[in-house]
């Protein structure tokens, strides 16, 4: 089921960018006040942003490095040679195994294969990553919004409340709150979700002053509008794309930390996700033949983290 | 192309009656913009006029006296600095200034809309134009099938021009005189009493010009709307409007019939004005400007407020703001010269 909306959620982001991308969009969302009648300055915009994303060899590895992260963690069962959930009784013989043809990473000290835990422990930081994001989009989204629109006292009420989440130092309160809590998949979603979306909340007010002043809010307001429609079909459009490059940027953060909160032993114990790897590696010792069951699974948590990055920052 | 049913039946009645109805009457109008450690700066003063069905008002002056907070505040549309201290505006009867603002949200577009001066940023840039009229509709007209928005949109661009294809098209593919076109088709979707036109043929070359005039005159003796055209062209005035209300730093300088403003004006603001005017039948007379600038509304005279821009004012002017004399029936200026003469 997680899968599903994991899925539906990918698609959504999908949309979300193709918007972005849109030439129309794009150009506002530069903030280009395109007087002429002539639109080509718009269609330009998208070349000459295709022009340099294509340029950028991190994006473009990055573009590329995304998919197949989403591919590997959709279709994990069909892909991993191995069932890494499965509790098959193993042999002596079959802990710290070296990479063979059968074992391409090796096994680690459960025997398992450390190959098929990749690919099943990209589920999990890839729905932590997304969920964790959606979350923190929707607050900071909304706060923003609520905050750039109505102004006045409700704005700085907000906007303070947004300082002192943002000087508190993310991870150590994670650490405090997830240990306090139990260390659930769960939790750590909410965990994350919930102290990510300070950097969202402020993007999304300024945008949202901008978008406010331009003239057709007004003319909405004389056509009779209430500020729920004025928020959700004049302002709101012209804000997506910003939310869309925030998103982007939480997604990448989000999986970090899930990492990092695994990695310090924090992670739910019984799912597995890149970070978990880690910490099993570091914490049970693999042999010295089973090293590059440490080595490969920080390249990937890497690869995660990265991949969906330079992707942000090419955009 | 069908016509509009809805349109007819509406204006029907009040067709037969040969007695013009009052649908919006302005009532001593005083509007301050007020902001923290300053006094407040009092933008429009003690306006007052009246809008008949069928009747077009042009309200003249130069940039920055008033005018688009005066258009502004009839339909309670000021940022939350501007308010309105005091006076009333009457539409068909209601105190647009009292009643709550869900009830205005009623009126707003509904019974009078606003075409908005420089249509590129009146429009939202990601929506189609066909969208942004559409809202209107869906908005104040709940009841209107859903299957028919569509057509009652191509008849709208219809009206003002604009082919249906480009129902479907951005702001930023229309020409400059096409968004101001469909600006116009956006305030008419309801089927207003009255028009607020604001400075809508600004920044449009004459040809386009002349199409908006044409338009909106003949919208006004087919659908008998009440037009309230802002403007600072006085050839547009002379042209199309049946009274004129001349403004000078946020008050009445001088209120009366269109003809009586061009042969007869009695305030120097208006004379001076029509003296900076091209006259077609004079081509040799020079141009006059009036020297100065507007006052500040900061810094306002504290007699009358044109006095230190007037040629003929006396010591009087410069210490006593001139009260409102009225010299007939629908004639009113706000002058120590004209109380003299009287």
């Amino acid at each position: 089921m997680l899968i599903a909306v994991a899925v539906i959620f990918a698609n959504l982001l999908a949309d979300l960018t193709y918007n972005y991308l849109d030439p129309r969009v794009n150009g506002v969302a530069n903030g280009e006040h395109n007087t002429g009648p002539n639109h080509k300055t718009n269609g330009c915009s998208f070349l000459e942003f295709w022009q340099t994303f294509s340029k950028t060899v991190s994006a473009l590895s990055a573009l590329a490095c995304l998919p197949v992260i989403i591919f590997l963690a959709i279709f994990a069962p069909w892909i991993a040679p191995y069932d890494s959930s499965s509790s098959a009784v193993f042999q002596v013989g079959d802990i710290y195994n070296p990479p063979s043809a059968s074992h391409w990473f090796g096994t680690d000290d459960a025997g398992q294969d450390v190959f098929s835990n990749f690919i099943f422990g990209a589920r999990i930081s890839l729905i932590v990553g997304f969920f964790a994001a959606f979350i923190s989009i929707i607050i900071g989204g909304v706060l923003g919004l609520v905050a750039g629109f109505f102004g006045g006292r409700w704005e700085n009420f907000i906007m303070r409340f947004t300082d002192i989440f943002l000087v508190i130092p993310d991870l150590p309160l994670m650490v405090v709150i997830v240990a306090l809590t139990k260390p659930s998949l769960l939790n750590i979603i909410f965990v994350i979700g919930l102290l990510g979306w300070t950097t969202t909340a402020r993007v999304v007010r300024s945008q949202t002053l901008a978008v406010k002043s331009r003239k057709f809010v007004l003319r909405a307001r004389a056509v009779g509008a209430g500020n729920g429609h004025i928020i959700s079909r004049h302002i709101l459009p012209l804000v997506m794309p910003i939310l869309v490059v925030q998103a982007v940027l939480v997604v990448s953060l989000a999986i970090l930390n899930e990492s990092a909160l695994s990695f310090i032993g924090l992670g739910d114990p019984t799912t597995l996700s890149w970070g978990q790897m880690l910490n099993y590696a570091f914490g049970r010792g693999p042999c010295p033949l089973g090293m590059v069951g440490v080595v490969l699974p920080r390249d990937r948590h890497c690869m995660g983290g990265v991949g969906v990055d330079p992707a942000r920052a090419g955009a | 192309m069908p016509g509009r049913p809805t349109v007819e039946k509406d204006r029907g009645e009040a067709q037969i009656n040969p007695t013009k109805r009052t649908v919006l009457e302005v009532q001593n109008l005083s509007i301050n913009y007020i902001s923290e450690g300053k006094p407040p700066a009092r933008a429009v003063e003690n306006v007052s006029f009246t809008l008949k069905e069928g009747e077009l008002i042009g309200l003249v002056g130069e940039s920055g006296c008033g005018k688009t907070t005066l258009m502004l505040s009839l339909l309670r549309l000021l940022p939350s600095a501007g308010q309105i201290v005091d006076g009333k505006v009457f539409f068909n009867g209601k105190d647009l200034t009292t009643i709550s603002e869900k009830e205005l949200n009623k009126i707003r577009w509904k019974e009078i809309s606003i075409v908005f001066q420089g249509a590129m940023n009146a429009l939202n840039p990601v929506r189609t134009v066909g969208d942004q009229i559409a809202e209107a509709i869906t908005k104040h007209m709940p009841d209107f099938p859903k299957d028919k928005i569509q057509g009652r949109v191509i008849e709208l661009l219809d009206l003002v021009g604009i082919a249906a294809d480009h129902k479907e098209h951005y702001p930023h593919q229309y020409s400059g005189g096409m968004r101001q076109r469909a600006m116009i088709a956006m305030a008419l979707a309801c089927n207003p009493q009255v028009i607020i036109a604001d400075e809508p043929t600004t920044a449009l070359d004459v040809m386009i010009q002349a199409q908006i005039l044409e338009l909106l005159d003949n919208l006004r003796k087919k659908l008998g709307l009440a037009i309230v055209f802002v403007t600072h062209d006085l050839g547009v005035v002379a042209e199309i409007c049946d009274k004129v209300l001349v403004m000078y730093g946020g008050v009445t300088a001088e209120y009366a019939d269109v003809d009586t403003i061009y042969n007869s004006a009695r305030h120097p603001y208006t004379q001076e004005l029509l003296k900076a005017f091209p006259d077609l039948t004079k081509p040799k007379k020079k141009l006059s400007s009036i020297p100065g600038y507007p006052p500040r509304l900061d810094a306002l005279p504290d007699g009358c407020r044109f006095a230190p821009r007037c040629p003929v004012a006396i010591a009087r002017c410069h210490t006593e703001q001139p009260m409102l004399h009225k010299l007939g029936d629908m004639h009113i200026a706000s002058c120590h010269l004209v109380e003299a003469s009287k």
